[in-house]
This record gives structure tokens, C-alpha cells and sequence, in this order.
């Protein structure tokens, strides 16, 4: 049933006439031409289609685009602000924390909430926040290393 | 003009340059073919490969992909260093059939190793050139001119100077030299040899990078296809008026291609599930339990890999025998990045995007199946998410230029993660058998090994043995006739089983002559790299030598791999309740000759051992005939955070020898250095991988070796 939903994206308002139940990767991808998020596996289980809805990381595969109504969408494309990378974002360049690029968007953006409801996570607590998020190229070891450092920059710094 | 042939006037054309003579273009018959390419299928002509622009900045032209492996930076590291130019100058073009240098594809760690050499020594010979052009527009001899950053200056007079760009003013060099300069020593790089941050990084941070399934044409229509439930099964019967009733849905059916086609990817979907279709399914007992048997049934006569000596003196010499089988089953690619392809058809040319480690290869199926000459297909290789061999065959690509064609639209095609695992060309089941014996002063004098299906990539061993042959039976692409479904190369083919097999039957060895297994390693090995990086891992690890097990739970094993050596060492945990294992460090050392971007390179070796961690532990495909039973990552397990052991990666220093290949080495280890950590935590020899918890329960049941 189509219907008309609003909701913010990376910073902009976008309002549309929508089959609310089609899931939010889909309509970013197709509708919106938003390409950040990736299709992975279609069932929650890779990470990859990870987005921000009001700050907090979600499947956007497994979310249906009615319940981002009235709600604030950040993809990777809106991480940056006014041309100034965010911390994670420079820290995974520093630290070379990929190799096919193909689930990065999503690793940051699940870490951009892990690092907002713990800004000073241990290697621990960063390892079992990031398992649902596969790396078939195998730079696990480097994305770690990339969001404690991003976690030390941000301390006292800037606001997330 | 052959078909597949282009002229270099047509090729300097599309690239915005207009020139005369002939580029030689050869069209490529196999596209698994995996030979190195031969140098006179490449262009001679060093325009081929780079371009200076007017504003200075250099533009390189490769055929190979970027799919992780980081030679986006790593060729723009040679191109800076031969030409002298500065890094961040480069721009990089890669796996565009129009712009770019034939290619066979990229695959097998021979990017470095094969396509380096030719791309540095386009570089040096336009570098000359440009020296020889600045000699005449600056009026100074040629030996008074140095070249830095893009620049030629007098060495005397160093204001008096000429860019590379006021030197071309962005046009096509037409000069050459006769004879081609030297490439430079080791001792005269400015760039290789120094660590770059990736050249992509930037791009794939911030959602800029453009992978097959991102680009977004006017009109286009995703489709879905219609699959069979198994391999082998033919359609029966076929009702798609449901999905024709449906609103915007396209339907379309051409022989052997059923699919629906709608503006939305997810109303495309919903369209295929209202198609109704019955197939006959093939009756068949084969499994993931019992093809091991099939296998060794239907394996064809072996080839001889190597030998030396006579294996009777071998059996004579010996007092004690050791015969085992050691078994892997399917594994698959499993890329993030499913097979994806776009594809536009317009008045008789096809410009298809595709997510390919073979584009040129590619071009030849289309043109093919589209019945269009090649010159009419373009295909551009994107970013990759990911190949590790599957990318080879790109079967989307054709089904999306088909599409595009029947519908006259532009058509995208995404396989689905299912899709992905049903067609992926796994690494092959395979089976070794290896009789060996050692004589009383626990030298081993005897080593009869056959390979079967894995291919005979590191069938052929290093250890001094005197009498000893290796058979290789059947091949990795061996698909139909033995495998109930594709087989194709994956990461280090061959190799990987292999060195398994190799490797714990030595360990099995070391374990009777109550010797350390890395000293009794050494007394086998004159090779010297292989002693120096052995002893390179050793150093690192910290290890102390030991008659195993010693309930320690370290494992050593090495190997060679596309002309790299390596040596991994574990350590391991086992829970013997439940058969798992918690991998808790891995140190591997490797020499790989000149190592053009260090830190790229042990990017590229952490990134071997945590994926070697899921073949050696978790990774089969569970199948019945042709029906594959794991479709997603729910049942098929790959690496995860949580499985992270500590990694430690040492690169032995060799710039003075040539580079060899990076992207596999390290991978081929895991599987012997996991399953002899194993042996040394809890006694059992696993014979099979992947050894999950349940087969390590079991060995646990029946200890065979003490």
C-alpha cells in the first residue's frame, strides 16, 4: 500500500509516496540513488546495508521504510560534514582498515553508533559490537585498530 | 583484420589521441586460462600504458581489476617510480576493454610478478623519451639532464627546466627508443619499496566508489532470473501469467533464460516468487559425505608433478611406513560483492559494467552470445567487491547484456546471495594420498603422494628426500563429468590442499621420531629461503622446540606460493567438550622478493591467515546431487571478528630480487599450521577440512596417533 513518508537523509529532507513496507535498502538504492549501503546477503546476516537511523546503526535490508517515518537516515555518502571527514572515516584511511571496500560503509557506520553509546570501547567490547558485520577480505584486525584510534581522537574532541 | 582486433588508431582514438600503426590485440579463447600472458599479446607501444596529461597529471591504463588486493596503488607506485613523476600524480584506469591494454585477467598473484615488469618498462622508455625531447627544448646535452617530479632540469643550472606536460601538451608520445632502457636498481627507488596508504581508500570511506551494481542508467530495469533448484535440472513446466498481470513487470523468456524485469529490485523479486515452474531434478546419491569416493572413482590418470629417486629403494630404505588420506570439501568465494553486472545495448554496441576478474574475457562471451563483433563490446571492470578467484567466470554478465538486448533497456543484474552460492565455482573437493617412510635415523627416504582434483599448485615438495613422485590426478576446473557442479580456481588453487596434506603428514613424522616438527623440518631442507623464513617465524613466535604434542597447542607449516615463501606458526586453543577451537595467535613470515608497497603487502597476508581461518575451521558446502543446502551465512560460517587471533606478519627484506606474488601466499598455510596446533594441544590428527568442532569431537573419540 503505497503512502507518503518523510523522514531526513544525510541532512535533507525527502518526503515520498512509497509502498511503506518496501525495506529501506531498496528505496535509498533505487529510489533515492543513494548507493552507500550495500546488498550483502537480503537477510540481516552481513552487515553490509548498515545505515543510521537517528544515530543508531540498523539493517536497512530488515528495516521497512515506514519505520524511518519522520526519523533522521545518515548513510555513508552523509557521514562528512562541510567537506571534513569524520574521525572513523580518517582513521580507517590511516590505518589501510579495507581492501575491497564492499562492507567499509557499513563497518563505519555500525562503529559510528558503537563509539556513540560507548565512546571509549575496549578491544572487547569493539569485537563483540562489530561480529555481526562480515569482512571477506580480512582486514578485521585493521578495522579494530582504525575505531580505537578514531575513539581516542574523539575523546575530549569533537562531538558525535 | 581478425576478429577481436582492434587498431591502435582506434584505440588511441577512443582515448582522445590519434595516431598511426598497429596495437596487436589478441583475443582470449579460455578465460580460466592461467598461463603467464605472453609478451608478445601486449602492446609494444608505451602509449598504451600511460598519458600525460596538460595539467600534468598521469593517467595509467591496465587491464587488471582492483578487487582489495590494493594494486591500484601498488601499479601507480611503479608507474611514479620509472617515470619519476610524484605519486599522488597518477590517476588509475583499470579493466576498461575500450581504453585499457589487453589483459588475460587478474588472478593467481601475477599482477606484481608478470604485468609490473611490462608496465615499468613502458614507464622507463617514455621516461627516455621525455629526456630525449627535454635535451632538444632545453638545448643541453642529455647527460647534463636529471628528471624529478614531472621535471627536467639542467644539473647545472637547475632553473633552467621543462615539464613532462610542456613536453607532450597531452598528446600521444610518437617517438621511441631503439633500445630499451634499464629498468632501475633497487638502490635508485624513490617510491617502491616505501609503504603507500591505499589510493582507494578515500573513495571507499565515503561512499564514492563505484561498484558494478551502482551505476544508475535512464530506464534501466533490474531483473530477476529464474533458477532451477539443483544443477542438472530441467524445466518442466513454466507459467509466468502471474507476473505478467503484475503492474511494470517485464517478462521475458529466450530458451534457456527466464526472468522478471521491473524499475525496483525488491518488485522484481516479488514478481519471480508469483512464477510458477516445475523442473525435473536428476535422481542422484552423491553428497558431501560419499563424493570423496565418487571422486577417487572417476579420477582420471594422474600427471607427474615431480619425482626423483625410485620409490622401491625408497620403500626399501625405510623402517617405518605412513599412509594417509587427507580430504577438503567444496569451500566457496563467498564475495560481499554478489556477481553483478549492468548492461546497456545500443545500435549494435553493448557497453556492460561488471564485477569481473576477467573483463577482456568477458567482452568475447557477449560478443558471442549477442552474435556482435567484439569491437562493438565494451566492458568495464569497477571497483570489485571482493573475487578471490569466483570472479573469474561472470556468467552475470551475459545474462545482463542478453536482457538488455531482448528488452532494449538498460538491464541490471544482481545476483542474490542464494544465487551466489548456487552458482560460485567452489574450490573443488579433493582427495590426497600420501605413502611415505622414514629409515632408522628418522630421515624421511620415501614420499609417493597423489593429488586428486586439487590441482598440482604445491604438489610438488621441498623437503630433500631421495626417493620420491608426485601425481597430480584431475584439475580444479575439472567441473562436469566429476563435480555435481562448477569447480574453478580459489584463492591459491591447488595450493591450499596441498600444503594441508603436505604439511600435517610431515608433522605426523616429526610426532613418531619424537623430533621438534620444526627441527625436524630443517633437517630435510637445504632450500634457503625456506630455512630463512622458517627461522624468521620461529624468531617471532617465540618457539621452543619440543617433541609433540606437547599440549602446548603450536603448529608450524610452510609452503611456496606464486614464487613467495612462507612459514606460519599458531597457537591454539581446544575445548575438548565441544571440539572447538579458538585460534589465539598466528605468526607468518614470507618472502616475496621486492615487496613494492610493504604495508600493502602484510595487509594483503593478515588478510590470508583470518580468511584461511574459515576454510581451516568452518567453511563446506553441505550439498545433495545438485541441490546446495548452504545458501547464506547463516549455515556457511565465514571469519568473523570474534574469531581474530593475534596476527604478527614479518617480510624478510629482499629488494633486490624480483617481486613475487602477494595476494595468496599466506592462505595456503592455515590449514596443516591449525590442524598441527591441534595435534600439539590434544593429540588427534584431523585428516579432514574443514575441522569443525563435530569432526574434532570425533577424532577426539578414536585417538589414532599417540
Amino acid at each position: 500500500m503505497k503512502e507518503s513518508i518523510h523522514f531526513k537523509l544525510n541532512g535533507k529532507p525527502v518526503r515520498m509516496t512509497v509502498d511503506g513496507e518496501r525495506m529501506l535498502l531498496w528505496v535509498l538504492r533505487t529510489d533515492l540513488g543513494v548507493t552507500g549501503p550495500k546488498y550483502g546477503c537480503g537477510e540481516g546476516l552481513c552487515g553490509a546495508c548498515t545505515v543510521l537511523v537517528d544515530n543508531e546503526a540498523v539493517l536497512s535490508c530488515q528495516t521497512p521504510v515506514r519505520e524511518v517515518s519522520g526519523k533522521e537516515v545518515i548513510t555513508i555518502e552523509g557521514l562528512a560534514q562541510n567537506g571534513e571527514l569524520y574521525p572513523l572515516q580518517k582513521a580507517f584511511i590511516k590505518h589501510d582498515a579495507l581492501q575491497c571496500g564492499f562492507c567499509t560503509p557499513g563497518m563505519i557506520l555500525k562503529a559510528y553508533s558503537l563509539l556513540r553509546e560507548n565512546p571509549q570501547p575496549t578491544r572487547e567490547e569493539i569485537i563483540r559490537e562489530m561480529d555481526g558485520n562480515l569482512c571477506r577480505c580480512g582486514s578485521h584486525i585493521r578495522v579494530v585498530e582504525a575505531i580505537q584510534t578514531a575513539a581516542r581522537e574523539m575523546k575530549g574532541g569533537r562531538e558525535i | 583484420m581478425k576478429k577481436g582486433e582492434v587498431t591502435r588508431r582506434e584505440f588511441l582514438k577512443r582515448m582522445g589521441i590519434l595516431s598511426g600503426g598497429v596495437v596487436v590485440y589478441i583475443s582470449v579463447a579460455d578465460p580460466f586460462a592461467i598461463a603467464q600472458p605472453l609478451r608478445s599479446t601486449v602492446p609494444t607501444d608505451f602509449n598504451a600504458f600511460l598519458r600525460i596529461g596538460v595539467d600534468g597529471r598521469v593517467t595509467c591504463f591496465t587491464g587488471k581489476i582492483e578487487m582489495g588486493q590494493g594494486i591500484i596503488t601498488s601499479l601507480a607506485q611503479m608507474l611514479a617510480d620509472e617515470l619519476d613523476v610524484p605519486f599522488d600524480s597518477i590517476d588509475m584506469v583499470m579493466g576498461d576493454t575500450d581504453l585499457c591494454p589487453w589483459d588475460r585477467g587478474t588472478w593467481g598473484s601475477m599482477t606484481t610478478r608478470f604485468f609490473g615488469p611490462i608496465l615499468r618498462e613502458a614507464a622507463a622508455e617514455a621516461r627516455a623519451v621525455l629526456m630525449a625531447l627535454a635535451a632538444e627544448y632545453l638545448k643541453v646535452p642529455l647527460k647534463r639532464l636529471v628528471a624529478k617530479d614531472g621535471v627536467v632540469f639542467d644539473k647545472g643550472q637547475t632553473a633552467h627546466r621543462v615539464t613532462y606536460a610542456q613536453l607532450t601538451k597531452g598528446n600521444t608520445v610518437e617517438r621511441h627508443v631503439k633500445k630499451k632502457p634499464p629498468l632501475k636498481a633497487a638502490a635508485e627507488f624513490t617510491v617502491m619499496g616505501k609503504s603507500f596508504l591505499r589510493k582507494d581508500a578515500l573513495d571507499k570511506v565515503t561512499g564514492k566508489a563505484t561498484y558494478a551494481g551502482d551505476i544508475r542508467l535512464p530506464g534501466m530495469l533490474y531483473a530477476r532470473i529464474l533458477r532451477p533448484p539443483a544443477h542438472g535440472a530441467k524445466l518442466k513446466s513454466l507459467d509466468t501469467s502471474g507476473a505478467q498481470r503484475m503492474k511494470d513487470v517485464l517478462v521475458v523468456q529466450d530458451s534457456d533464460l527466464c526472468a522478471v524485469l521491473h524499475k525496483y529490485p525488491d518488485e522484481a523479486e516479488k514478481a519471480l516468487t508469483s512464477v510458477k515452474a516445475e523442473f525435473d531434478v536428476p535422481k542422484t546419491t552423491l553428497d558431501d559425505e560419499n563424493i570423496f569416493d565418487h571422486l577417487l572413482k572417476v579420477a582420471p590418470e594422474g600427471n607427474i608433478v615431480s619425482q626423483g629417486g625410485m620409490l622401491e629403494s625408497g620403500n626399501k630404505l625405510a623402517r617405518e611406513i605412513f599412509k594417509e588420506t587427507y580430504l577438503n570439501s567444496y569451500v566457496a568465494h563467498a564475495p560481499i560483492e554478489t556477481h553483478t553486472a549492468v548492461a546497456k545495448v545500443e545500435k549494435g554496441k553493448a557497453t556492460v559494467w561488471a564485477s569481473t576478474q576477467s573483463p577482456f574475457g568477458v567482452k568475447e562471451e557477449i560478443a558471442h552470445s549477442l552474435g556482435l563483433p567484439s569491437r562493438n563490446v565494451r566492458v568495464i571492470a569497477p571497483f570489485l567487491g571482493g573475487g578471490f578467484g569466483g570472479k573469474s567466470s561472470s556468467m552475470q554478465a551475459v545474462e545482463a547484456a542478453r536482457l538488455a538486448k531482448l528488452t532494449g533497456k538498460p538491464v541490471h543484474v544482481a545476483w542474490t546471495r542464494a544465487e551466489e552460492f548456487f552458482y560460485d565455482t567452489f574450490r573443488p573437493a579433493a582427495v590426497v594420498r600420501i605413502t611415505s617412510g622414514i629409515d632408522g635415523s628418522g630421515t624421511i627416504v620415501l614420499w609417493d603422494y597423489d593429488v586428486y582434483f586439487a590441482g598440482s599448485d604445491g604438489a610438488d615438495q621441498f623437503y630433500d628426500i631421495p626417493h620420491h613422485k608426485e601425481v597430480s590426478h584431475g584439475h580444479w576446473r575439472s567441473g562436469s563429468g566429476y563435480h555435481p557442479f562448477g569447480t574453478g580456481p580459489w584463492r591459491a588453487p591447488g595450493t591450499n590442499t596441498n600444503t594441508f596434506a603436505r604439511e600435517s603428514h610431515i608433522d605426523i613424522m616429526a610426532s613418531k621420531t619424537g623430533m621438534d616438527p620444526l627441527q625436524f623440518r630443517m633437517n630435510h631442507l637445504r632450500d634457503r629461503k625456506m630455512r630463512i623464513v622458517l627461522q624468521a617465524a620461529a624468531e617471532k613466535f617465540g618457539w621452543i622446540p619440543l617433541k609433540i604434542p606437547s599440549g602446548r597447542g603450536f603448529g608450524v607449516a610452510c609452503g611456496i606460493r606464486s614464487g613467495a615463501y612462507v612459514a606460519t606458526m599458531a597457537e591454539v586453543e581446544v575445548n575438548k567438550k565441544t571440539g572447538t577451537v579458538v585460534v589465539k595467535r598466528v605468526v607468518c613470515a614470507q618472502d616475496m622478493g621486492l615487496s613494492i608497497n610493504p604495508e600493502g603487502a602484510k595487509l594483503q597476508m593478515e588478510g590470508c591467515i583470518t580468511m584461511g581461518l574459515g576454510y581451516a575451521l568452518t567453511e563446506e558446502i553441505r550439498f545433495k546431487g545438485g541441490e546446495i543446502f548452504d545458501l547464506n551465512f547463516d549455515t556457511y560460517e565465514i571469519p568473523r571478528f570474534s574469531w581474530l587471533p593475534k596476527i604478527e606478519t614479518v617480510l624478510i627484506g629482499a629488494e633486490d630480487s624480483p617481486p613475487q606474488g602477494g595476494g595468496e601466499p599466506p592462505i595456503i598455510c592455515m590449514g596443516a599450521v591449525i590442524a598441527n596446533a591441534i595435534y600439539d594441544a590434544v593429540g588427534v590428527r584431523l585428516f579432514q577440512l574443514p575441522m569443525t568442532a563435530e569432526r574434532i569431537k570425533q577424532a577426539l573419540n578414536k585417538v589414532k596417533y599417540p
